[in-house]
């Protein structure tokens, strides 16, 4: 299939396709992990968090288009922040109706609740949007030619710069956050015991919610680096971009936050390069028996820590 | 709960003697138009009735067909499979000879199972996929073309116009996208192109650009997309930002303002089979003028469906008969009939014969013909 002796170059640009869809799918992780790590429950609502922040995102670029803000880096700041605040909203009556009235409850049902909370949105969302596929423009094209070889010119887009960024940014964010705030002290404690931190004084609820709220704020901004970036969405992209997010956070070490992102990465690179070199059709079957091959040998995830029952 | 029995027992000994009443009027001829009223295909199925009512309003007008006035009934699929099979049941029990939809082939083909068993002839105006009439049913027709008959022209066209070019042919694995891509790929390498790659692409994804750098890497010029236009936007627009440069071809689905909003400027040159614009066509400038007197303007199937009634009318009156096995044997007997798409004749599996496909190209946000 190589007909001009650009290997090289070849994989320079998969590697950089891959990177970015990895970038994606670990921001997205990354909010999965954060609510498993404080509570030890997979927020399954949390793909479609992302969906309606995605969703918010073109509603107000669309609004702001209208009432005449065209300066581009204003708007997509302004857009980030609506769409950021409304999906926070989200994050915090989520948690308030579906899952807090369970705590306590046994195990399973908050999961099933999850479940129940990931349909109601996607349909809530198909029915006030519509089931079409809603599009946006390129707003940032362009970028930089990094080599040439015997014709094939690698590229990489600015908004795969930012996407990266963007990424990397978020992970040092709440990293600092969980290890050197108090808020943080309070959800590790919430990790370890609940009963326990109660008893001690912190106020488990707000917490909690706090965990939701930012979660559901990290979504948005992964909704709006999606959106920018393929300016496609519909009311199931937050279904099929969780699954993947879901799978590199468990790949990565569910609760570990440089897990989410390693996890995601891995899981990019795998699609794109069995893509690149073998079928196009089966990058997923890939993706998945490599990420059931590795579980079977590293049951807690590349970075996670196996649980310590106390005695 | 005996006297909830004796009512539900009361209410269906009178529905049934109101449906045995219905039949019992007089001389009309009962006619039906299925398609998409409500969903996301609406325009089209508002297309349809506004064909179909014009169409019955002409007829009636000239005395009706066999000297019975015809009555139409009007039937919603939403473009949904399974609405199909029960509006299909509706249309039967109001014992209606001919049904002209549905719109979709996926509505399309479900519904024609119960009009064969029922006995009621079909004829689509906008149902493309092969599938729909080959599977030999006396009663299915259209007036549309096939599926296959776009990419014969396509395939043609690429190796005239793209000689020597490196071509991909990617499809979607669909039963619409996969089918055009093989039409294409067996008429251009008749024509003495072959392509350099043929692969199927997952859709629903957003994220194409391990696929892209391939083609890049193997020096594609001309890429050929059997799929919809979601996923044909965003190879193009992600191939674009990657730095090649490529023709994107496709089939009709790309042929909807949707293609443009997700591509931009990237879209721009795609070129797209499609059937020639019905309104300039010297036979419907009549037809074409009464709609626009009453502020309609007879865009997309509009026509398509004005036609699908008129050809019925006349292969009646042939006929001599509304019975939907004579008027299904006289079609494919004789013809071609006159219509406003032209003349039209139908091969023994209902298609028309003569498929009429050319190329649209998009420019600058809107597509025009070539």
């Amino acid at each position: 299939m190589n007909h001009g002796g650009s290997i090289l170059a070849y994989a320079l640009q998969q590697l950089i396709n891959g990177v970015t869809l990895g970038m994606i799918y670990g921001l997205i992780a990354v909010g999965y992990t954060m609510v498993y790590g404080i509570i030890g429950m997979i927020n399954f609502a949390h793909g479609d968090v992302f969906m309606i922040g995605a969703f918010l995102s073109l509603i107000a670029l669309v609004g702001l288009a209208a009432i005449g803000v065209t300066a581009v880096p204003l708007a997509l700041a302004m857009a980030l922040l609506f769409a950021a605040a409304i999906s926070a909203l989200y994050g915090w009556a989520i948690e308030r109706v579906a899952y807090r009235p369970l705590r306590g409850s046994f195990r399973l049902a908050p999961l099933i609740s999850a479940i129940g909370m990931s349909i109601t949105l996607e349909n809530y969302v198909q029915v006030v949007q519509g089931a079409r596929v809603k599009p946006l423009m390129p707003l940032i094209p362009g970028g930089i030619t990094l080599m040439n070889q015997n014709g094939f010119a690698v590229r990489l887009g600015w908004l795969q710069m930012l996407i990266v960024l963007v990424t990397l940014l978020v992970l040092a964010i709440f990293t600092w956050l969980v290890t050197r705030t108090p808020l943080g002290r309070a959800m590790r404690a919430c990790e370890q015991d609940l009963k326990m931190t109660a008893l001690l004084g912190i106020d488990v609820d707000r917490t909690i919610s706090l965990t939701f709220v930012i979660g559901a704020a990290l979504a948005a901004v992964a909704g709006f680096m999606f959106l920018l970036y393929y300016g496609s969405i519909d009311f199931f992209i937050g279904f099929i971009a969780g699954v993947k997010a879901f799978t590199a956070a468990v790949l990565g070490g569910i609760g570990s936050l440089p897990g989410a992102v390693l996890g995601g990465l891995l899981i990019g690179l795998i699609e794109t390069f069995w893509s690149a070199y073998f079928s196009v059709q089966y990058k997923d079957v890939a993706a998945f028996s490599i990420l059931a091959i590795a579980l079977i040998f590293l049951p807690t995830g590349l970075l996670g820590r196996a649980e310590v029952e106390k005695v | 709960m005996p006297r909830k029995t004796r009512i539900i027992r009361l209410t269906a000994v009178l529905g049934a003697l109101l449906i045995g009443m219905a039949p019992a009027a007089r001389a009309q001829i009962k006619i039906a138009v299925v398609g998409p009223i409500t969903g996301s295909n609406a325009t089209f199925g508002t297309q349809m009735k506004e064909g179909a009512e014009q169409a019955v309003a002409d007829i009636n007008a000239k005395g009706g067909v066999l000297g019975q006035k015809l009555v139409l009934e009007i039937g919603d699929d939403a473009c949904d499979p399974k609405q199909a099979v029960s509006v299909a049941n509706q249309m039967a029990e109001r014992g209606v000879k001919v049904v002209v939809g549905h719109f979709c082939s996926s509505s399309s083909i479900p519904a024609s199972k119960v009009y064969t068993e029922e006995g009621i002839l079909q004829i689509s105006p906008a149902s493309t996929n092969p599938a729909y009439t080959d599977n030999g049913s006396w009663n299915t027709f259209r007036v549309c073309g096939r599926d296959d008959q776009q990419g014969a022209v396509a395939g043609k066209y690429i190796a005239e116009h793209f000689r020597g070019a490196r071509v991909a042919i990617l499809h979607d694995n669909s039963a619409y996208g996969k089918g055009l891509a093989d039409e294409t790929r067996k008429a251009m390498n008749a024509a003495g192109l072959k392509e350099t790659i043929y692969t199927a692409y997952v859709p629903g994804e957003r994220d194409y650009s391990a696929l892209v750098s391939r083609l890049k890497e193997a020096g594609i010029t001309v890429i050929y997309i059997g799929g919809y236009q979601n996923e044909a936007g965003l190879i193009i627009r992600q191939a674009k930002e990657q730095g090649m440069h490529v023709t994107l071809i496709g089939g009709d689905a790309l042929v909807t303002k949707e293609f443009w909003d997700i591509t931009g400027n990237t879209g721009e040159g795609t070129l797209m089979t499609f059937p020639p614009d019905p309104r300039s066509r010297p036979s419907a400038a009549a037809v074409v003028q009464e709609f626009k007197a009453k502020g309609i303007d007879p865009e997309g199937y509009v026509l398509y469906t004005y036609a699908a009634i008129q050809i019925w009318a006349e292969a009646a009156t042939k006929a001599h008969s509304a019975e939907p096995r004579k008027v299904a044997e006289t079609l494919k007997a004789n013809g071609p009939w006159p219509s406003v798409l032209g003349d039209i004749a139908f091969d023994k599996k209902g298609d028309i014969t003569k498929g009429d496909y050319v190329f649209y190209v998009w420019h600058n946000g809107g597509y025009s013909q070539m």
